[in-house]
């Protein structure tokens, strides 16, 4: 596994550290999945910093391990989109809808312990 | 996977840009070799980081669109001067099916949120300039450019 | 002879004669543009060259030079006369460098053919006739060039310095500024174009990251027309925004451009709207968590008035 996952209490935490090659993605995403199950996880913060580029593939397994780790009981959290990555991914039309997202680590970690939804919320 | 840089090196001011880079695509590793390589070149033309960001996802999204309907084909990244703009040039090229009717596959909706379809409107949207030439059965080219301000 | 965008006859005798002006150049090729270069030294026109540049450069102009005077056509020369001044400017070399430079080959020809037909002032007469005017075409050619790729250089420095210019305009007037911690205020003034969205859009993803924002007040009363577009665009920042973590609110939309939105089919639900700033600003504090506490000394000040 090339993404460390590190277990914070209830929370893991994924952080990429490197540009994935889809496969890598892919085995990220059930490695969350079963980690979640294994150590019945309330929350996944997953760090993206380090990409430079969001594609299609990569959003659309981004909102995958949000919604299968949801079913197994644990709220994700994306954060770390950089500016332009997020001005990309609008231009693209990539919106992430119904993902929650934080700036960053601690800004995941405080949006799970609040309890209250983070970025994707409407805000009402 | 194969990258040849043929530099016809071209003495412009104080920095010599490449000549044509030509990144062959088998496989999804090829698609960060294309965007890595569409990024080094366009930072090399001056663009903003912004721009750098949009350059290299739309590489991304049309060398993603030949692995995944054409299994193999080729981008092609070369600069180009229109009076006093610099603009990167993408060419992204394949042998394989075609699309049978653009119109539909250049709209909005071909293209969702939820990043099904061929990303191409999305592409378009990135770039500056868009032209696309398919052929079904004969294969699709691609090409794209984009002004640095 | 043919000038270029003139068309001559060429007589057999001018055809011949042409070709056995050519062949003497080419013949004496060596000697003279040694005495070329030896004369341009002399003149301190080679200052900034080195002796290998100094060498390769005059044997390719040399050989273009009789190259149109052999063909009439003055291509070559015109390619070369314009990477030449694009070089040279680069480069410091003054056009006056250039030009010296030229002026002291025609002389060298010129020089080399009243040798050749000195004591035939007929032949010598002829020989110029066909040589003078492609010499001076090659020197306007080249001057031009010169006056050319100046006024290029000119025009790029200006458009750059507006393009500046105009980059620092647009930063100023898109102001994001910070509320209380984790809270921006986007007040949006003026007509929204593709180019100040993203402007604003930039600004407003690099302030949440500095500011490690939550929330964005985004207030619209300022835009005076709001058609689709404008929305697209105002729809694809908040979305920007939200992919970094923090929510928009949308305030001074109002209900009629809401309703005209709506009706256009632009799709407004995942919009968080409010009608005025302040109300924005107190659902922000909400969101956040803040809490306005009123003192005890202002409510009883407010009690007075």
């Amino acid at each position: 596994m090339e993404v460390p996952i590190l277990k914070q209490g209830n929370y893991l935490i994924a952080t990429i550290q490197a540009a994935l090659s889809d496969a890598a993605l892919l085995e990220l995403r059930d490695e969350l999945v079963e980690r979640v199950g294994r150590f019945r996880a309330r929350g996944v913060v997953l760090d993206v910093t380090v990409l430079d580029v969001m594609d299609s593939f990569t959003a659309r397994t981004l909102r995958a391990i949000a919604h299968m780790t949801k079913l197994r009981g644990a709220r994700a959290i994306i954060v770390g989109i950089q500016p332009e990555v997020a001005f990309a991914m609008t231009q693209l039309g990539m919106t992430l809808e119904g993902v929650e997202t934080a700036l960053d680590l601690d800004g995941g970690l405080a949006a799970l312990r609040r309890g209250t939804k983070g970025g994707g919320d409407r805000g009402r | 996977m194969g990258v040849s840089r043929r530099c016809a090196a071209e003495q412009r001011g104080a920095a010599t840009v490449a000549g044509e880079i030509r990144v062959s695509i088998h496989s999804e590793a090829d698609i960060v070799a294309a965007r890595q390589q569409g990024r080094a070149l366009a930072a090399e033309l001056g663009f903003s980081s912004g721009d750098l960001t949009l350059i290299a996802t739309a590489i991304s999204e049309v060398a993603r669109n030949i692995v995944a309907y054409a299994k193999r084909g080729e981008i092609l990244l070369s600069h180009t001067n229109q009076g006093s703009r610099r603009g990167i040039v993408v060419v992204a090229r394949d042998e394989g099916p075609g699309i049978p009717d653009i119109a539909p596959a250049m709209q909005d909706g071909y293209s969702t949120s939820r990043g099904l379809g061929l990303g191409l409107p999305g592409a378009k949207r990135l770039m500056d300039e868009f032209d696309i030439a398919s052929q079904a059965g004969k294969g699709t080219t691609i090409v794209m450019k984009k002004w640095a301000r | 002879m043919t000038d270029q965008g003139e068309s001559t006859i060429r007589t057999e005798s001018a055809g011949a004669l042409v070709r056995e002006l050519v062949a003497h150049f080419r013949e004496k090729r060596e000697p003279l543009r040694r005495q070329w270069v030896e004369q341009m030294t002399a003149k301190g026109l080679l200052a900034g060259l080195t002796p290998q540049e100094a060498e390769t450069e005059s044997i390719t102009i040399y050989d273009t030079c009789v190259g149109c005077l052999e063909t009439g056509k003055y291509d070559a020369a015109q390619t070369y006369a314009t990477r030449m001044a694009e070089r040279s400017v680069l480069r410091g070399m003054t056009a006056e460098q250039i030009n010296g430079g030229l002026l002291t080959l025609r002389d060298v020809y010129g020089r080399s053919l009243f040798e050749r037909y000195q004591g035939n002032m007929k032949r010598l007469s002829e020989a110029l006739d066909v040589y003078e005017p492609v010499a001076n075409k090659i020197l306007s050619i080249v001057a031009l060039a010169f006056i050319e790729e100046r006024e290029k250089v000119v025009r790029e420095e200006r458009e750059k310095v507006v393009r500046l210019q105009q980059e620092v305009i647009r930063e100023l007037s898109t102001p994001v500024l910070q509320l209380r911690d984790g809270e921006l205020i986007l007040p949006v003034i003026g007509m929204i174009d593709t180019q100040r969205a993203r402007q604003l859009t930039e600004a407003l993803l690099r302030a949440i990251r500095a500011n490690r924002a939550r929330v964005v007040v985004m207030d619209i009363t300022g835009v005076p027309a709001v058609d689709s577009k404008v929305a697209n665009h105002l729809l694809q920042t908040v979305q920007a925004a939200r992919l970094m973590g923090a929510a928009v609110i949308v305030t001074g939309l109002s209900a009629e451009v809401a309703q005209t939105l709506v009706t256009i089919g632009v799709d407004l639900s995942s919009l968080n709207t409010l009608s005025d700033l302040q109300s924005g600003i107190e659902e922000a504090d909400r969101l956040v968590g803040y809490r306005v506490i009123t003192t005890e000394a202002t409510m009883a000040r407010n009690a007075e008035t």
